[in-house]
C-alpha cells in the first residue's frame, strides 16, 4: 500500500509538470490534443512496474524510475554546452547535418543550420510546425503504439521540441543527418523527451544517425520516441549510439513503418546504463519490404540493458533480418527479446534472428527471448542464440603464438564485435565506433575460474 | 530398431473413416463423488482411498493454498480457451468395485474388459503383453499398430478413470523388489516412501494445477526402483477418462534408487464427448545417484471434431529432478490429441554431471491448439540437456514451443543444446516458438535453433512423381521430420506413434 502512494505522488509530479508545460508550449489545438491524450493514457496506465505476469516487462524493472522524482527541465542555459565537448564524445563530422537537443530542448547554436529546401527539411519540429503542418499532422503519434505503454504516453503529452526529417520523393543526395541528445550537468535530476519524426519520400535515400550522449555523472532519465516512416521504395541507414551516463535510465522506443520495396538498415550500439531499454518495433507493411536490424551491446557493473525488438511482417514477400551481439562484464544483465510475427496471408517472408552473447565475468547474466509467432505457411524462419565464454582452446591456441593473455582477450572480444562494427557503411561513424568501442572495453581478462587453470 | 512399418495403401487412412477411433463410452457403474469442490469433497476422495492422516493435512494444504490462488488462473500460454468452471464436475469417480477388488481377471467387470479390448490391450490374456502376439488384428487395431513379434515386455498398469483397477506383471517385478502400482495402494504399502518423496519435486504451491491435483488427485501410478535394480520389463499405464464431466487428476511419481534403471511409458485415449474435459495431472521423477528413467508419453484424447467442440483439455505438470551425481531423466512425447495440450517436462538437474533430455513431437490439427515444450534447470556442475522438439501445425491448429534454458551460477560448465523445428500444413494453422534462456554462469555454453517452414515444394513433388499421391507424400516427408523423436520411443510405442500421426493428419491436403 505504502509502494502505491509513494508512486502516486511521483507521478504528480510529471502532472503538475505538464501544467506549467502546456502553458509555455506553442499552443496549436491539434498538437494540444495529442499531448493532452498522451497525459491520459498516461495517467491510466502509469509506468510497467509490475514484472510478474507482464511479459513484455518481465526481466527489466523499471521500479527505480517510477519511484523518482524526475522535473522537466523548463529551463535551458544558453552556454551550458559548448561544440567543444561534443566534439570530443560523439561522433562528428561538419558534412553532417547535425541537429543537437540538450536535455531535449532544441539548441540552434549548436546545431547546423536548419534545411529547408527542395523538399527536404531537417529542422526542430517547433520550428517547422507550421510550414510542415499537413506532414505533421498526418504521421506524428500515428504509428507508435501510445495506449499500451506509459513512456510512450508521456513522451507524447511533453512533446515539443523534437527532430523533424522530412525527404521529398525522389531525392537521393541528403547529406546524412545526426540527431544528436546531450544531457547536461544539472542539479537535481530531471527527464527529456526526445521525439523523432522521419519521412522518407518515395525512391529516395536518406542516412540518419541518433546519439545520446551525457555530459554528467548524475542521474537523469531519457524517454525518447522516435517514427520513421519508410515510403515506397525509400531506403534508409540507420545508426544509433547509446552512450549514456551508468547512472542514467534510458528507455526509447524507435517505431519504423516501411511501405512496398522500402529497406530499413539499422545498427545500434548500446553501453548499458542502470536501467536501459531499447525499444525497435518494425512493421513490414508492403510487399517487398525489407530490414536488417544489427546491435552491439556492451554492459559492465551493475549496468542493464533491454534490447526489445519486435518485427511484423504484415504483407507478403517481406524480409528480415534481426542480428544482435552482446559482451556482459561485472555483474551487469543484458535482457534481448526478439519477436518477430508473421501475419495471416504474410507467405513468402523470409525472417532470421539470432543474439549471440560473451560473458566474461561470473556474475554477470543474461535473458534471451527469441521468439517467432507465424500464422502463415509459405515462410522460412529461423532464430538462434548463444551464451558463453570463450573456449579454452582458443585461448590456448592464441597463448601458444606468443601472445600474453590480456592481448588474446582483448583480440577476441575485438573479434567477436567486429562482425557488427565493420559493417557499418558509413565511414564517419565506423571510424568513431572503432576507437570508442576500444575506449569502453572492459580493463580486464578473462578473470572467472576456468577450470583446469588458475 | 528395425524402420517404421511402411503403411500399406490397402490400409488406408480412409478405412479409419476419419473420426476418432476411440470415441466410445463404456457403462459401468461408478461411485461418483457429487459435482464440485470444496473441503469435503477432499474428504470425501482421502476417505474414500482410506488415507493416512499425513496424505489428508497434505492434501487439504494445497486445497487451502488452492483457494488463495483459485482467481488467478494462468493465462500466458498462447492457447484460448472458454473459463473452466472447477465447480462444475467430479472429483472423484471409481468403478464399482465387486468383492475385494478386481485382483484377478475373472473378477473383473466384464464391461471394462471390453473397454480395455477397444483400447487394445488385452488384459485378459497376459500372455499377449510377454510378446507372443498369437493372432492379428486385435480389436481397434486392424491396421497393424501391434506388430506380430515385437519383443513386448511390458507390464501395464492400467488407470480407468481414477483408479487402477488391474495391474499386470506384479510377481516378476516384485522378485526384483520393484514397486509398481497405484499411489493409493503405495500409500498402504510404502508409507515412508511415498511421505517422502510426494511433492518434492513438484510442490503443491508450484502453479495453479498443481496445487489443484494436489488437493483432489484420485490416483495413479507408483514405481519404486531399488537400489542397483534394472527393472526387467517396460513399465506402462494407459490413462482413459471415462464419467461424463470427471476431470481427471493423477499423479504419478516414480523414484529410481542409486545406479537404478527403468523405462516408463504411458499412453492414454479417452472417448467422444461432447463438453470439454479437464485432465490436470501431476507427474514426478525422481532419479538418485547413477540412475537413470525414461518416461515415454503417447497422448491421443479426443481432440474435438472438426469444428473444435469437445475434446480434452490437458494441463499437466511434469517434471524430474536429477537429485543424484551422473543421474539422467529422459522424456519423450508425442502429443496428437487434446483439444488444449499445455505441458512442460522439465528436468532439474542438480547431480553434477546429471543429464536431462527431452524430445517431442506435437501436432496440431483442426482447432486444436498446443503449448508446449521443456524446461531445463542446470544446478549442478557439468550438467548436460538436450531438446529437440518437433511441431506440426496444420488445419486451424496452433502450436507453441515455449521452452525454459537456466543455467544457474553454480552450474559450471554446463551445455545445452536446443533445437525446435516447426512445419506447416496449410495456411490457416500457426507455429509459434518461445524460448526463455537464462546464463549466469559463463563456463556454460548454450545453444539454441529453431527453423520454421512449410512442407518443400521440391520433397513433394520427388514422392510424387515416384507415385505416391499427394496426401500419401505428406505422410512420408512429415514422418521423417519425426523420425529422430520417434526413434528414441520404445519399439511397439513408436510404430504406434507413427501410426498415429497418419491417422491425424487425415484430411490436412488436397
Amino acid at each position: 500500500m505504502t509502494q502505491q502512494v509513494e508512486k502516486r505522488e511521483k507521478y504528480d509530479q510529471y502532472l503538475a509538470d505538464f501544467e506549467t508545460f502546456k502553458k509555455s508550449a506553442n499552443g496549436h489545438t491539434w498538437l494540444n490534443e495529442i499531448r493532452t491524450t498522451g497525459l491520459s493514457t498516461f495517467n491510466a496506465t502509469g509506468f510497467p512496474t509490475a514484472t510478474r505476469g507482464n511479459e513484455e516487462w518481465r526481466f527489466t524493472n523499471v521500479g527505480p524510475i517510477a519511484r523518482k522524482a524526475f522535473t522537466y527541465p523548463f529551463k535551458v542555459s544558453a552556454d551550458s554546452v559548448t561544440k567543444e565537448q561534443l566534439k570530443a564524445i560523439a561522433p562528428w563530422d561538419d558534412k553532417w547535418t547535425t541537429l543537437v537537443f540538450v536535455d531535449g530542448r532544441f539548441d540552434e547554436n549548436l546545431s547546423s543550420p536548419a534545411i529547408q529546401k527542395n523538399g527536404v527539411t531537417v529542422s526542430n519540429l517547433d520550428a517547422a510546425l507550421d510550414s510542415e503542418k499537413g506532414l505533421i499532422e498526418q504521421h506524428l503519434g500515428r504509428y507508435v503504439e501510445s495506449d499500451k505503454n506509459g513512456f510512450t504516453a508521456v513522451n507524447t503529452a511533453f512533446l515539443r521540441d523534437g527532430a523533424l526529417v522530412k525527404i521529398a520523393d525522389n531525392t537521393e543526395d541528403t547529406p546524412p543527418v545526426h540527431l544528436l541528445f546531450v544531457s547536461s550537468e544539472r542539479s537535481e535530476p530531471f527527464v527529456a523527451y526526445p521525439r523523432s519524426l522521419v519521412v522518407v519520400g518515395k525512391n529516395s535515400k536518406a542516412t540518419l544517425m541518433e546519439s545520446y550522449i551525457s555530459l554528467t555523472e548524475n542521474g537523469y532519465f531519457t524517454d525518447g520516441v522516435a517514427e520513421i516512416v519508410l515510403q515506397d521504395g525509400a531506403q534508409v541507414d540507420h545508426f544509433r549510439l547509446m552512450r549514456e551516463a551508468a547512472q542514467a535510465y534510458h528507455i526509447t522506443t524507435t517505431q519504423v513503418h516501411q511501405s512496398k520495396d522500402s529497406t530499413f538498415n539499422s545498427t545500434s550500439f548500446a553501453r548499458g546504463s542502470s536501467i536501459a531499454r531499447n525499444q525497435i518495433h518494425v512493421a513490414l507493411d508492403g510487399p517487398g519490404a525489407a530490414c536488417t536490424l544489427k546491435g552491439l551491446y556492451l554492459t559492465d557493473g551493475s549496468e542493464h540493458i533491454d534490447n526489445n525488438i519486435n518485427i511484423d511482417h504484415l504483407k507478403p514477400h517481406t524480409n528480415s533480418d534481426l542480428f544482435f551481439k552482446g559482451i556482459l562484464a561485472g555483474k551487469s544483465k543484458a535482457v534481448f527479446s526478439g519477436r518477430v510475427i508473421v501475419h495471416k496471408d504474410a507467405q513468402k517472408v523470409l525472417a532470421n534472428q539470432s543474439d549471440k552473447n560473451l560473458i566474461l565475468s561470473e556474475n554477470a547474466r543474461i535473458n534471451t527471448k527469441p521468439m517467432l509467432l507465424i500464422y502463415a505457411d509459405d515462410v522460412k524462419c529461423a532464430h538462434g542464440a548463444t551464451a558463453g565464454a570463450v573456449s579454452d582452446d582458443v585461448i590456448f591456441y592464441m597463448l601458444s603464438r606468443g601472445l600474453d593473455m590480456e592481448t588474446a582477450t582483448r583480440y577476441l572480444i575485438q573479434g567477436f564485435a567486429h562482425e557488427v562494427i565493420d559493417g557499418i557503411p558509413l565511414d564517419g561513424f565506423r571510424d568513431y565506433m572503432d576507437t570508442y568501442f576500444v575506449e569502453s572495453l572492459p580493463a580486464y581478462t578473462f578473470q572467472m575460474k576456468r577450470p583446469g587453470r588458475n | 530398431m528395425t524402420s517404421p512399418k511402411v503403411i500399406s495403401r490397402k490400409t488406408s487412412s480412409k478405412d479409419l473413416d476419419q473420426d476418432y477411433r476411440w470415441g466410445f463410452v463404456t457403462d459401468i457403474e461408478s461411485e461418483t463423488a457429487p459435482k464440485g469442490l470444496s473441503e469435503d469433497v477432499v474428504r470425501f476422495i482421502s476417505q474414500k482411498k482410506e488415507e493416512p492422516e499425513w496424505l489428508l493435512e497434505w492434501r487439504l494444504k494445497a486445497y487451502r493454498h488452492f483457494l488463495t490462488i483459485q482467481d488467478k488462473e494462468p493465462d500466458w500460454a498462447m492457447i484460448k480457451y472458454p473459463k473452466i468452471d472447477l465447480q462444475d464436475m467430479h472429483y472423484y469417480s471409481a468403478p464399482k468395485k465387486q468383492g475385494d477388488g478386481p485382483k484377478s481377471m475373472d473378477e473383473v467387470d466384464p464391461e471394462l474388459i471390453a473397454a480395455f479390448d477397444k483400447l487394445g490391450i488385452p488384459i485378459q490374456e497376459q500372455k499377449k503383453l510377454a510378446g507372443v502376439v498369437e493372432e492379428e488384428g486385435e480389436p481397434g487395431e486392424e491396421d497393424g499398430v501391434r506388430p506380430p513379434g515385437a519383443p513386448s515386455q511390458v507390464a501395464v498398469d492400467a488407470v480407468f478413470d481414477s483408479v487402477s483397477v488391474a495391474t499386470t506383471y506384479q510377481k516378476m517385478l516384485e522378485e526384483h523388489g520393484v514397486v509398481f502400482c497405484s499411489v493409493s495402494e503405495a500409500v498402504k504399502r510404502v508409507p515412508e516412501i511415498v511421505k517422502k518423496y510426494l511433492g518434492s519435486v513438484v510442490p503443491y504451491t508450484d502453479n495453479y494445477y498443481a496445487a489443484l491435483n494436489s488437493a483432489v488427485f484420485s490416483d495413479g501410478s507408483f514405481v519404486y526402483i531399488p537400489k542397483g535394480v534394472r527393472c526387467p520389463i517396460e513399465l506402462m499405464t494407459y490413462f482413459r477418462i471415462n464419467t461424463l464431466d470427471s476431470g481427471q487428476f493423477e499423479r504419478t511419481l516414480i523414484i529410481a534408487e542409486d545406479s537404478s534403471y527403468v523405462s516408463y511409458l504411458e499412453g492414454c485415449t479417452a472417448p467422444m464427448r461432447k463438453s470439454h474435459q479437464l485432465h490436470a495431472a501431476v507427474v514426478e521423477l525422481v532419479a538418485l545417484d547413477n540412475a537413470e528413467i525414461k518416461y515415454s508419453t503417447l497422448q491421443n484424447w479426443y481432440p474435438g471434431d472438426k469444428e473444435g467442440k469437445g475434446g480434452v483439455y490437458n494441463f499437466v505438470t511434469k517434471r524430474g529432478k536429477c537429485q543424484g551425481v551422473n543421474s539422467k531423466i529422459s522424456w519423450t512425447q508425442v502429443e496428437t490429441g487434446s483439444a488444449i495440450t499445455w505441458k512442460y517436462p522439465s528436468v532439474i538437474l542438480q547431480g553434477d554431471n546429471s543429464i536431462g533430455e527431452f524430445y517431442s513431437v506435437a501436432l496440431v490439427n483442426n482447432h486444436q491448439q498446443a503449448d508446449t515444450g521443456t524446461k531445463m534447470i542446470h544446478i549442478g556442475k557439468n550438467t548436460k540437456s538436450t531438446i529437440v522438439a518437433k511441431g506440426i501445425s496444420a488445419g486451424k491448429g496452433q502450436s507453441t514451443y515455449r521452452g525454459l534454458v537456466q543455467i544457474l551460477p553454480t552450474a559450471e560448465n554446463a551445455t545445452n543444446f536446443t533445437q525446435c523445428d516447426s512445419l506447416l500444413v496449410g495456411d490457416k494453422c500457426g507455429a509459434h516458438t518461445v524460448p526463455y534462456i537464462e546464463v549466469r554462469n559463463p563456463t556454460a555454453r548454450m545453444e539454441h535453433e529453431a527453423s520454421t517452414s512449410k512442407v518443400s515444394d521440391d520433397q513433394l513433388f520427388y514422392c510424387q512423381q515416384r507415385g505416391l499421391d499427394q496426401e500419401e507424400a505428406h505422410y512420408v516427408i512429415i514422418n521423417g521430420f519425426c523420425r529422430g523423436i520417434f526413434k528414441e520411443l520404445p519399439f511397439e510405442f513408436a510404430m504406434e506413434a507413427s501410426q498415429l500421426l497418419k491417422v491425424s493428419l487425415e484430411g490436412t491436403v488436397g
